[in-house]
């Protein structure tokens, strides 16, 4: 039964979904130190509402993700980026 | 020792210009009066806030790149606090990444003010290849 299962064959190459390796873009670029005064650049960490989004979409380094946090919320208290809104971006 | 600090403050917007000068003379000489020595500044002016503070929509930023003893950055809040000019500020030690960083974009901005922005070329208007489709009505 086992062999049998291994013959089977596909008319069509069953559709995988390759899905690309996420990269924590700091330790690709060589950046060592993310700065609050950016605003522009933060904004890409961020969702709509303007909270900082999850490793796990951005694919950050744990690292680095403290150090955006750290940036985000500086920058918020310097009134460049709002805590909350609707629409950013 | 001195360590070196980075602090933004955000004035009113209701000052003139001469007034803001004199806010900034009065902490860069608050800087180097306490042995400390000031190693850039840079005037972001009238900007937006991302959030409306004393209901006040705008503000003066201004950026003070300094060395200084750890002991000092108390003094310098406190005056911050007493300044009813300042609205909000923010002093944060740099590590020497970030140095390193903030030299870099020292010389970004030199760079940049030295070779004012080069023009760049017009785009070319898209020949307007028009190619007008005869119609043969039949």
């Amino acid at each position: 039964m086992a062999q049998e299962n291994s013959e089977i064959r596909y008319l069509n190459p069953p559709a995988v979904e390759l899905r690309k390796k996420k990269y924590c873009r700091f330790k690709k670029a060589g950046i060592k130190y993310v700065d609050y005064k950016d605003a522009e650049f933060l904004k890409k960490f961020l969702n709509e509402q303007g909270k900082i989004l999850p490793r796990r979409l951005t694919g950050t380094s744990l690292k680095f993700q403290r150090k955006v946090a750290q940036a985000v919320k500086r920058a918020r208290s310097l009134a460049l980026l709002p805590y909350v809104t609707d629409l950013l971006k | 020792m001195l360590k070196q600090y980075e602090t933004v403050f955000i004035a009113t917007p209701v000052l003139s210009e001469a007034q803001m000068k004199e806010a900034v003379e009065k902490y860069t000489r608050l800087i180097v009066d306490n042995g400390g020595e000031v190693v850039y500044q840079e005037d972001w002016g009238l900007r937006q806030l991302a959030y409306p503070i004393e209901h006040k929509t705008t503000g003066f930023y201004y950026l003070i790149e300094f060395k200084a003893t750890p002991e000092f950055v108390s003094t310098l809040e406190t005056q911050y606090h007493r300044d009813e000019r300042i609205i909000r500020f923010l002093t944060v030690a740099l590590d020497k990444d970030a140095v390193a960083y903030a030299e870099k974009r020292r010389a970004g901005k030199a760079a940049k003010a030295a070779a004012p922005v080069v023009e760049a070329p017009a785009a070319e208007e898209a020949p307007a290849a028009e190619e007008e489709e005869i119609e043969s009505n039949e």
